[in-house]
């Protein structure tokens, strides 16, 4: 299930070569124990652990990227995110955190919750489908394909498809608190004007809204 | 680089070759958990590749059930005698003897050589027979200890075991902390369920309603239970394997061309485990194996910890790596999960590799080319 948008070539401004990345990592204190779910070849889990000294697990279901991981030197676990995160004991890690593989898991918003269970907070990123390309593709009647979204209609990884506006939506309907949300265009720059509209990659920090 | 020395590099990797076991002997009392003592007993184990000046490169290979410390290689006199885990441990090999230097120890209690009920009890002059005291996993590790003290080894860069080897590396973890910096625990499980304790039961009846059994005093009988052994044997290596494999491997083919309508051997499957377990019948100790399996039926570390298996693992600080088997019915993929999850609580490093692979539990021999591949990249990170 996890997408294979996880493997960017990293570039000198950005060691971890996703911006999406980088503002996860601001969020993370150092010596935290961080759940990563689909974590590739654990890239982001290496840096977390070099930078910030943090414990951290990653969750994989594909085995090369659980040897990947391995071979990377950080902890993967091989388990399928479809059954959800039973074993898990509540608020286990500061964050669990889920880059740019939300649109590609069946029970989305099951384990969004999960993910608030097991963590204090939940990172999420995701490609935004309400990004001005991806309008602009289904306005000509094509579905879209762009830095975020590299796969054709008919091989695509990515099984659900939703905005910045509709995530936010489901967060205000189950009490999901967001806590910091963050937009990038295909260049990487930050988006601050019409995240919906602007936004190719967005980044959330959540949390249960505490009653 | 001459293109001699290329072409020797091109290869194919070759195994460790021709091996000879040693044997250690102690006289130091042993206290066993069964409260059981032992005064004076030996080990014998074989060793790969070369302990380093610093001894940071030593690694620990336990043993299942019927294994023992012949992990890799041959023998001289007996060429057809490969070890039995060879696929792992050589030169290039996951267990690489460039690398490491690999220990294989025949448990206490065993029947390959380490003092066990087919030795002689020296209070008695005669073999020790039922008279052996019960061995548990901890008291092998202790044991392992003990010969890892005389090898000048004071931490193993890894222990490394499958089935019930994988519970002696995971005990290893928590007895001896300081001893392992890193645990391999393959095709394993936290402790047995009151299925896999009913196999070992059902075998064990088998062997103790053996009427050449004498209250284990067979050897003085000039006797072996054999037809205890060998049902024991039937039964347990079912257990090993996976029904599709079965199925494929044997599936309804008779031994014969046509159906006799009679008890003899009608379907190849039949033919096998026959002959699986009259060659065990030849060279297993029937007492050994009451013991071995017992010891599996015991091994319940979270015991101590009042079932918390966490809470047991916590003392634990080798950085640890789990793999299971796809077909593994005996120690299914979800025991080693249990692990996963003690240990993650715990707070320890573990990394796990859920192996797709249809051999079902003796998967863990076979070299399964993504099997090795994780066993080959997580040793590759074993600091020496």
């Amino acid at each position: 299930m996890s997408a294979d948008v996880n493997n960017h070539s990293p570039n000198d401004s950005n060691p971890l070569g996703r911006h999406d990345l980088e503002v996860i990592a601001s969020w993370i204190r150092p010596g935290e124990r961080i759940l990563d779910l689909g974590c590739g070849d654990g890239a982001l889990l290496k840096y977390l652990r070099e930078e910030k000294g943090v414990l951290g697990y990653g969750v994989e279901v594909n085995p090369a990227k659980v040897l990947a991981a391995i071979a990377n030197g950080v902890n993967v676990i091989q388990i399928d995110l479809e059954q959800g995160l039973v074993g898990f004991d509540d608020a286990q890690f500061n964050h669990v955190v889920m880059s740019l593989s939300l649109q590609a898991v069946q029970n989305t918003e099951r384990l969004l919750r999960e993910m608030l269970r097991v963590g204090r907070e939940a990172v999420v990123s995701f490609p935004n489908f309400g990004y001005r390309k991806h309008r602009e593709a289904i306005a000509v009647g094509r579905m879209p394909v762009s830095e975020t979204l590299p796969y054709q209609w008919y091989n695509t990884p990515n099984v659900r498809f939703f905005t910045i506006a509709d995530f936010d939506a489901l967060c205000a309907e189950r009490g999901i608190e967001i806590r910091d949300r963050r937009a990038f265009d295909e260049q990487g720059r930050p988006v601050t004007d019409d995240l919906n509209l602007n936004g190719s990659i967005a980044v959330y920090r959540l949390a249960r809204q505490s009653a | 680089m001459t293109d001699t020395t290329q072409a020797s590099f091109s290869v194919a990797p070759q195994g460790v070759g021709v091996v000879s076991p040693q044997c250690a002997r102690f006289t130091e009392l042993l206290h066993l958990r069964s409260g059981g003592v032992i005064a004076d007993y030996e080990l014998v184990y074989e060793t790969y590749g070369t302990l380093n000046a610093d001894a940071s490169n030593a690694v620990l290979v336990c043993h299942a059930l019927s294994g023992s410390h012949h992990v890799a290689g041959t023998y001289a006199d007996q060429p057809n005698n490969v070890g039995w885990w060879d696929n792992l441990v050589g030169p290039g090999r996951p267990l690489d003897t460039n690398r490491f230097f690999v220990v294989g120890v025949n448990n206490l209690g065993g029947c390959h050589g380490s003092t066990g009920p087919s030795s002689i009890n020296p209070a008695t002059g005669k073999p020790w027979g039922p008279d052996f005291p019960m061995v548990a996993v901890v008291d092998w590790v202790h044991a392992q200890a003990r010969l890892a003290d005389m090898l000048g080894i004071h931490q193993w860069a890894a222990v490394v075991g499958g089935s019930l080897g994988g519970m002696q590396a995971l005990r290893w973890s928590m007895t001896y902390p300081d001893r392992v910096r890193n645990c391999f625990v393959i095709a394993a499980a936290p402790k047995l369920t009151a299925q896999n304790i009913a196999f070992n039961d059902v075998a064990r009846q088998a062997i103790l309603t053996d009427p050449d059994f004498h209250g284990g005093n067979y050897y003085e009988h000039g006797v072996v239970p054999r037809r205890g052994l060998r049902l024991a044997r039937m039964l347990g290596h079912l257990t090993y394997l996976s029904d599709d494999q079965m199925a494929e491997k044997f599936g309804r083919d008779l031994r014969g061309d046509s159906l006799k309508y009679s008890f003899d051997v009608e379907f190849q499957i039949e033919s096998y485990l026959h002959y699986q377990g009259d060659k065990f019948a030849n060279y297993f100790d029937a007492n050994t194996y009451l013991l071995m399996t017992r010891a599996l039926d015991y091994f319940d570390p979270a015991r101590e910890a009042e079932g918390d298996l966490s809470a047991a693992l916590a003392v634990a600080k080798a950085n640890f790596t789990i793999i299971s088997f796809s077909t593994d019915w005996r120690f299914s993929p979800a025991r080693s999960r249990e692990i996963v999850y003690a240990l993650l609580r715990s707070g320890r490093n573990v990394s796990y590799a859920e192996i797709d692979y249809g051999a079902g539990h003796d998967s863990f021999l076979l070299d399964d080319p993504h099997y090795h591949a994780v066993m080959s990249t997580a040793l590759e990170g074993v600091t020496v």
